[in-house]
């Protein structure tokens, strides 16, 4: 199983440095025409410029406009995100939670970087740092307050670590003063992070 | 057994570093290609998320590695267990040219896989627990099957009690599928712990953790 000697790996063949390496290997896969370049292109193309937090807004967004919406999503996000025209590799099985002023959500990984891709997109690096994985099950309110959020007295942490290809969304409690507000505009107050957990969605009028 | 990449819970991470909003973009260009060049081979279909996270969790410099770094180490050696790759062109650095193979995952397939995605539920054995169910996690959190081998129990959550508050159904097993043994789904379920239940000094006694795991990793308490 493990291997005891670094130098065994195959990857050691590769030349140490990462940007040197990365290109070697990229040269072996196209020269083979085991990996299209295209192909490539068309991937990193979808995650810069189609898929991102934007699409996870839209799916908060209307839960706050539209309450039998948010019933849908509550009971099978997955449905609900179809409703919106979102699906997706690492989002095949999402499930929705909702903060409340007794409950915040949060997500981590700590074995990987499991994450919803469909809603949010590539994860960012802190969501992948060790000190992120070490921290947010033991320490969750430590590490709210390096993202400067600190909770109200009363409301518990609950941490979703997801071990399984389970992907959680954070729906975040809907800001005052944006009554009749459309599924547009409450969106843009929705940030990547308040769907991770690690944030609050921006206030009206901020 | 030395499971570095199994670290939720350690005490002494550093400071998490918040980044702005919106669509993540990359620290360095190299971590562009390696993101684009390890999903462009993982369409290959030459091996499973499971054995890909395998692949990256035995890597003996794991600690030492870069969140990327370990994706393209892995990668390299996933291509020579698979044939796909010759360690000879790896020392090269290049390969003799070949048309591109009917394997590939080409420039159309890109947007429908994409969008479709991969589930992992199966058919299969009818669940044990039912929500509300007290249970208490397998100790040591280990595979029962392969020696050190793949599993997604962390150390953290072994031997706990807990309560199951979501039933997902059968799921593709990682404990096997990770080592070639089949995909033996296996009910999946979202456990709940208490904060207290897991550290003796919680931040806060009313706060919980959940963990998705398998009927296999779990006892009636």
């Amino acid at each position: 199983m493990p291997h005891d000697h670094p130098h065994d790996e195959p990857h050691s063949l590769l030349p140490s440095d990462p940007a040197l390496r990365v290109k070697a290997l990229q040269t072996i896969l196209v020269r083979k025409g085991l990996v299209d370049p295209a192909a490539m292109e068309a991937i990193l193309d979808t995650y810069e410029t189609r898929v991102g937090p934007h699409l996870g807004a839209k799916v908060v967004a209307r839960a706050w406009a539209d309450a039998a919406f948010r019933v849908r999503l509550l009971a099978d996000a997955n449905a609900a995100m179809l409703e919106l025209g979102i699906s997706g590799r690492q989002g095949e099985h999402v499930v929705a939670v909702e903060n409340s002023a007794h409950q915040h959500n949060m997500v981590v990984c700590t074995l990987c970087s499991c994450y919803p891709w469909p809603l949010l997109g590539i994860p960012p690096a802190w969501y992948k740092s060790d000190a992120y994985r070490k921290r947010a099950v033991r320490e969750p309110r430590a590490v709210l307050a390096d993202f400067g959020v600190t909770l109200p007295e009363g409301t518990a942490v609950r941490v979703w670590d997801s071990t399984a290809e389970v992907r959680y969304l954070v729906i975040p409690q809907r800001p005052r003063g944006t009554e009749g507000w459309d599924e547009a505009r409450l969106a843009t107050l929705v940030t990547r992070d308040s769907m991770i957990g690690t944030g609050f969605p921006r206030e009206a009028g901020a | 057994m030395s499971r570095p990449h199994d670290m939720g819970g350690q005490v002494g991470g550093d400071r998490v570093k918040p980044a702005p909003d919106g669509i993540a973009g990359y620290d360095a260009p190299w971590h562009r290609t390696a993101l684009g060049l390890t999903l462009a081979a993982g369409g290959l279909g030459a091996w499973t998320i499971d054995e890909a996270r395998a692949a990256r969790e035995r890597l003996a410099d794991y600690p030492r590695m870069t969140y990327y770094e370990k994706w393209i180490a892995a990668l390299a050696n996933l291509l020579v267990e698979k044939g796909l790759v010759a360690r000879a062109e790896l020392a090269a650095g290049t390969a003799d040219a070949a048309p591109l193979s009917s394997r590939a995952f080409t420039a159309e397939k890109v947007a429908p896989a994409l969008s479709r995605g991969t589930p992992y539920s199966r058919p299969g054995p009818a669940p044990r627990f039912a929500v509300g169910d007290r249970v208490t996690t397998r100790h040591p959190a280990a595979n029962a099957f392969v020696a050190g081998g793949h599993t997604r129990l962390p150390a953290y959550a072994e031997g706990k009690p807990g309560r199951v508050i979501l039933s997902h159904g059968p799921h593709v097993f990682p404990d096997r599928n990770a080592h070639g043994l089949g995909e033996a789904p296996e009910p999946l379920y979202t456990i709940l712990f208490r904060a207290a239940d897991l550290w003796k000094t919680p931040e806060n006694p009313d706060d919980e953790v959940t963990l998705d795991l398998w009927e296999s990793y779990l006892a009636p308490a």
